[in-house]
């Protein structure tokens, strides 16, 4: 075969590898209109499946009558509790190692819960049953607020305290009342105490970190098929992790694993939103089941925000400790972490907390002391990690408003006192005081760049000015300058630390060749947008030295694709996406020992350049890629079996630690509390970069998801629980109109452990974002005595923030 | 989400259209382009069982600017507004006001006579109506009666028409003078945190009149004659601005929500109505 | 139960005849009964635009419309914008230019965008930016996306201009 392109650069671009900002190979679908989403599911028979919702937020539940419903047309079931307890499936694990309702069980503890399921032949029919099923409430005592709750007689979860009135230990040891649920601690106590007691300088703020949701545009769905003739389950679904959905739903129904066949189609943005398992899994299975047709489940735009995957709600308290020139000597934390009826947060098993120690941020802090309080409230389960990884985004808040609120205390510029008190490029890797090992970082070079590019001393300048001209009666606008550095904490994880229910959260990649020189490799994760099909093809080329266009991508299908524990937390580039670079290694491995057969050579004295093995110092002496494709396929080779494979199955030496350095200038109407944002600079270090326009997608994502949670989008209850943000009228998503534009920059500091130096960036721009559009509201305070102010900053906050300080009179 | 069952109706006329709100009374609504029904229907907050569909009955999509005064069919759109070039120089307060509902789609179904008749008190249509003094033609089985914008509003969702009555047309008299409408919102497609629509009109240095009208900050629109009567005469000086605010203020009688508590929604209806003004003096 | 109505709808220029409940909305007739599954749904009261549908030349968000309301009109949808073989130009650009990324708000982004563009062949950035505000992304912060309708409209004007000079030419032609 003769190879037409011979020049090596040119051999390289033909690739399409790393590096390149190669267009999506996603995209011929999704711009016809040719995705295939979880509703887009048709099958014959199909029926549907919805739920009836508990309009209370605490109650007791004291009869279910389905009659009228089933008196429907085209009504075939209605599951309530009693129906699934027979097959034990009216309760279901979460992944926090509480248990959950699946259909209420004689009380509920949300609105919104899910209380009876109704099964019809048409959406049509489901809804008019879901009207006729009539539940007798007896309301109870609604709490929602985390500290009233650890006060409170109340009991919200009778199934968790013992007859004689005792209090079992909960999944993460002890508890101190009947409605907590643990506390986890990091780093050293006394000595924290110690050290901040005796400090030239203190700082304390309480902060709350607001309850929101990930809204993507498509909501939780499925359908669920099961087979009886051959006794096989198929469930379709928006599944961020579908095989641990398999091993879920095999170990609470107790169909064998190799009989449930999980698929999760294209998938309308994740965020976290779509890790966990929902009631409406479950039910439709069981629906399916019972009926012996599939059944598909959809959720409405306010069953979602109103019952799946909260995120956040945590209250943060903090001190941290300096010298007089700022060098921080500690810090402590305590969080209440409000999470809700049941604990269902999405975390590894030994972090009910999520890494919220990585709360000591980007700094070099010796001494630090985290604890944290899980509580129970009549609110929504969820907890995830709304585009982060694990409470990130609330660890990293946590430290970017302290470290604003030490340099109020220090009077000093908050870019100087990062400065100073940055982990330096030589310290690592670096072994924080609760406990994390960053692997590489270069956080000043990073500063230096972001502070000198958007000209960070003419706009302090410029903000001076402001100020005195609105002292002068000038003008009623001030100005906010937001800054961030942030680290996240990424690509979960070393199994030895990180398990999901057990299931160690390595991630994977089986590779199969082609003969004519084409591939398809099959990952544990799925995409929800990210672009894998584009990007995970690109890893390969560059380490197998075949086109990026050559060769097919495909999650999501269990039956199909290796064991892998999904995406989310930033973990497909760090964990799968190294599984493909050492199964791709595996490939070149053997495609070596076939070149050197081939060429007539020692293995040794081959040597991989670009799309090839070379005869080493004889150039024109090679066998491209495609053609050891072939000859693996059709010749006998001693000592070599047929066939180009490889699997990898990657548990990663470490977590990787993307970092940033953002900027936002803002400026504040103090009138109406409208703030309009001039200029958002971010800067990101992702280590080794697979594919900017990609990378560049991301970041512009995750920063306007960051504004949204900053600015005004929030889970508000009312004090008798209802949810009063359901539709997205108060739910914000912003427009193309309230978003501005974004510059975006960028260093490389590989991961050391990492095959290819990639550390991962899908929410970078989140953890780092808000923070910094929070800081700029707060900043533009500053000069007039606000030392922190809770977000969301919508209009009102930021009004209420301007009349607190005297600012309209 | 999925409404309740009804029965649909599409007349071809008038007639039609009041036979069958004659026959169903308040189990029947007639709908322009849906958009404050529809989602109300899909989140079961409103029941209709008998629905009339009335873009097929004519004679309600006209524009007719004249010498004294506008005629808007009630089924204009907020689209054929802003397109409207005759219109946007009879009255630019229109386009002004239309530019800031919703979003393209939905002012492409949105439609004056619904926006003005649903009685929402977060449309922004019937303060701005009141501002410019229209009148709102109804039919009904009696014939046809005219009804001052500044009359229509009796609460949240209560107006002066019957429900055997369907409005048909805005009639405004040619407006005079500068113009501005000023609304503060969340984001795009949000109800007003505060709006005002000001015309007024300068004779010399001096205001010779003035109209204010504000929207969502009452169960009904306010058009307020005491905040014009602030400015009528004075050279709009800060202490007439201040005096305008303080009888809209008076006036408005805003609730909790989410946009925010009473006092800010006060501040804000003070501030947005001094912005309309200045801004309406600057084009008079 | 009321009785199902008949209705006709013209859907990417092919006729469409059924019986359908009153209460059918146009989304789930294109959804469901058409198999026409481009336009989604996300937020169901109309403030998402995933469901953008273009009826009788006007952008139109078909969850919050009723079949009924749309009979005897024409719908256009992504899938009758422009297929394999002839790629409308708005397509492209999104391809190009990143202008998405889970793709579930494409199809009524990119059917909203066609209108935009017929109405304004020139926007600006602000223009384009509020003409494509009924449209929620939650993904791309849309800056790609104001890239990717400029890229578009440049190509369509220059193709348009190439296209009336031949135009032109023939009209010369025939006059004479």
């Amino acid at each position: 075969m003769k190879d037409e392109v011979e020049n090596r650069e040119d051999r390289v671009a033909n690739l399409k590898g790393m590096g390149c900002s190669r267009k999506r190979v996603e995209d011929a679908r999704f711009t016809q209109g040719k995705g295939n989403y979880v509703d887009d599911i048709k099958l014959d028979g199909m029926l549907f499946g919805d739920f009836v919702r508990s309009p209370y937020a605490h109650a007791r539940i004291k009869s279910v009558d389905t009659a009228a419903a089933l008196e429907v047309p085209g009504v075939l079931a209605v599951l309530t509790a009693a129906d699934l307890e027979p097959l034990g499936l009216h309760w279901m694990p979460t992944l926090a190692g509480d248990k959950q309702m699946v259909l209420a069980d004689g009380k509920v503890l949300f609105q919104g819960q899910e209380v009876a399921f109704v099964v019809a032949e048409d959406r049509y029919a489901a809804a008019d049953g879901i009207e006729l099923v009539e539940v007798e409430y007896e309301e109870l005592p609604v709490i929602v607020d985390p500290f009233e709750a650890l006060q409170s007689d109340v009991v919200l979860r009778e199934d968790l305290v013992g007859e004689d009135g005792s209090l079992p230990d909960g999944a993460h040891g002890p508890r101190k009342h009947h409605n907590h649920i643990f506390t986890w601690e990091a780093g050293d106590k006394e000595p924290t105490e110690e050290v901040i007691a005796n400090a030239e300088v203190v700082a304390d703020e309480s902060m709350y970190y607001h309850r929101t949701h990930p809204c993507p545009l498509e909501t939780c769905g499925c359908v669920a098929s099961m087979d009886k003739v051959n006794g096989k389950l198929t469930l379709w679904g928006t599944f961020q992790a579908p095989h641990a959905i398999r091993t879920v739903v095999s170990l609470i129904s107790g169909i064998e694993e190799h009989n449930i066949r999980v698929i999760s189609p294209d998938i309308g943005g994740g965020f976290g939103n779509k890790v966990g398992a929902y009631p409406g899994y479950v039910c439709s299975v069981v629906a399916s089941i019972v009926t012996g047709k599939p059944v598909k489940w959809i959720e409405d735009r306010m069953d979602n925000l109103m019952t799946t995957a909260f995120a956040r709600d945590y209250h943060m308290t903090g001190k941290i400790s300096a010298t007089k020139e700022g060098k921080i000597t500690a810090l402590q934390c305590h969080v209440t972490a409000d999470h809700g009826g049941f604990d269902a947060c999405a975390d590894p098993t030994k972090f009910p907390a999520g890494f919220m120690n990585i709360c000591t941020g980007s700094y070099d802090i010796p001494t630090a002391y985290l604890e944290v309080d899980g509580v129970y409230t009549n609110k929504a389960p969820g907890g995830v990690s709304y585009r982060c990884s694990f409470r990130v985004t609330e660890a990293v808040y946590f430290i970017e408003r302290m470290i604003e609120v030490l340099a109020i205390e220090l009077d000093m510029d908050a870019a100087e006192l990062r400065r100073i008190n940055f982990i330096k490029k030589e310290q690592f890797p670096y072994t924080a005081a609760l406990g994390w090992e960053y692997d590489s970082g270069d956080y000043h070079t990073a500063w230096d760049k972001a502070l000198t590019t958007v000209d960070y001393e003419g706009l302090r300048a410029e903000q001076a000015q402001r100020v005195e001209d609105f002292k002068a009666g000038k003008t009623r606008k001030l100005m906010g300058i937001g800054l961030s550095f942030f680290t996240e904490i990424v690509g979960a994880g070393p199994v030895k630390n990180c398990d999901i229910l057990g299931l160690g959260m390595f991630d994977s990649c089986e590779i199969r060749i082609h003969p004519t020189g084409s591939a398809i490799a099959r990952l544990g994760t799925i995409s929800q947008g990210q672009g894998h099909a584009t990007t995970f093809a690109q890893i390969l080329a560059s380490e197998i030295g075949l086109p990026a266009d050559s060769i097919t991508i495909e999650e999501g299908d269990t039956d199909t694709a290796p064991y892998g524990l999904g995406t989310y937390g930033s973990r497909s580039t760090p964990v799968a996406g190294a599984a493909t670079a050492m199964a791709g290694r595996k490939i070149r491995a053997k495609a070596q020992m076939i070149a050197a057969y081939l060429l007539e050579v020692h293995d040794n004295d081959v040597e991989f350049d670009v799309d090839r093995f070379v005869v080493k110092g004889a150039p024109e002496k090679f066998k491209t890629m495609k053609e050891i494709a072939f000859a693996a396929y059709n010749q006998a080779i001693p000592g070599i079996e047929p066939g180009l494979e490889a699997v990898s199955y990657y548990d990663p030496p470490n977590m990787t630690y993307p970092f940033g350095a953002y900027v936002c200038v803002m400026d504040i109407d103090v009138d109406t509390g409208v703030p309009e944002i001039r200029r958002f600079y971010a800067l990101d270090d992702c280590g080794t970069r697979i594919n900017p326009m990609i990378i560049e997608g991301q970041v512009h994502g995750g920063l306007t998801e960051a504004l949204a949670v900053a600015l005004g989008q929030e889970i508000a209850y009312d004090d008798m629980g209802n949810v009063k943000t359901g539709t997205l009228m108060d739910f914000f998503l912003p427009t193309a109109w309230e978003v501005p534009n974004y510059e975006t920059d960028f260093t490389v500091t590989p991961s050391p452990h990492h095959p290819i130096g990639a550390k991962g960036v899908g929410e970078s721009p989140h953890v780092g974002g808000v923070p910094c559009f929070s800081n700029a509201v707060q900043d533009a305070f500053r000069p007039f005595g606000n030392r922190h102010t809770n977000m969301p900053h919508d209009h009102w906050r930021i009004w209420r923030t301007a009349n607190e300080l005297g600012l309209h009179d | 989400m999925i409404p309740a069952a009804f029965e649909y109706y599409r007349p071809q006329d008038m007639a039609g259209v009041l036979a069958i709100l004659e026959e169903h009374g308040d189990d029947a609504r007639v709908m322009a382009g849906g958009h404050s029904l529809i989602p109300m229907m899909k989140l079961r907050m409103a029941e209709v069982p008998h629905l009339i569909d009335l873009q097929d009955v004519g004679g309600m999509s006209g524009i007719e600017v004249g010498t004294d005064s506008i005629r808007i069919g009630a089924m204009v759109t907020q689209s054929d507004i802003i397109d409207d070039a005759s219109l946007a120089a009879a009255a630019p307060i229109l386009r002004e006001a239309a530019l800031q509902i919703a979003d393209p789609q939905v002012r492409y179904m949105g439609t004056v006579g619904g926006n003005v008749a649903n009685g929402d008190p977060g449309n922004d249509m019937p303060g701005l109506m009141q501002c410019l003094d229209a009148r709102f033609t109804l039919v009904g089985a009696d014939g046809e009666r005219d009804v001052p914008a500044r009359d229509f509003y009796e609460a949240a969702y209560m107006t002066a028409r019957e429900d055997e009555e369907v409005l048909t047309a805005v009639t405004i008299p040619l407006p005079k003078g500068g113009y501005a409408y000023e609304k503060q919102k969340r984001k795009i497609g949000d109800y007003a945190t505060a709006a005002a629509a000001v015309q007024i009109t300068k004779e010399g240095d001096v205001c010779a009149s003035a109209a204010i009208a504000m929207t969502n900050l009452s169960d009904t629109p306010v058009y307020s004659e005491a905040a014009g009567a602030a400015l009528v005469g004075t050279a709009l000086d800060d202490a007439a601005l201040t005096a305008a605010a303080a009888a809209m203020l008076n006036d408005i009688d805003p609730t909790e929500d989410n946009r925010g508590p009473i006092a800010f929604k006060k501040h804000v209806a003070g501030v947005i109505l001094r912005r309309a003004i200045l801004r309406a003096w600057s084009r008079a | 139960m009321p009785d199902k109505m008949h209705i006709k709808l013209n859907v990417n220029g092919k006729d469409e005849e059924f019986l359908a409940e009153p209460r059918e909305l146009l989304i789930y007739t294109l959804r469901e009964r058409l198999n026409i599954t481009g336009p989604h749904i996300g937020c169901e009261t109309s403030h998402c635009g995933a469901c953008t549908v273009t009826i009788d030349g006007k952008s139109v968000k078909s969850c919050t419309m009723f079949a009924a309301q749309a009979s005897g009109k024409s719908v256009t949808t992504i899938e009758g914008i422009g297929g394999p073989d002839d790629l409308h130009p708005l397509q492209e650009a999104f391809k190009e230019h990143h202008g998405l990324q889970c793709g579930y708000c494409t199809p009524g982004m990119i059917t909203r965008a066609t209108k935009l563009l017929e109405e304004n062949p020139n926007p600006t950035e602000e223009d384009i930016r509020f003409g494509m505000a009924g449209n929620i992304c939650r993904c791309t912060g849309y800056q790609n996306i104001v890239k990717s309708i400029q890229a578009a409209a440049a190509e369509m004007n220059a193709a348009a201009a190439s296209s009336s000079e031949a135009v032109g030419n023939k009209t010369v032609e025939a006059a004479e």
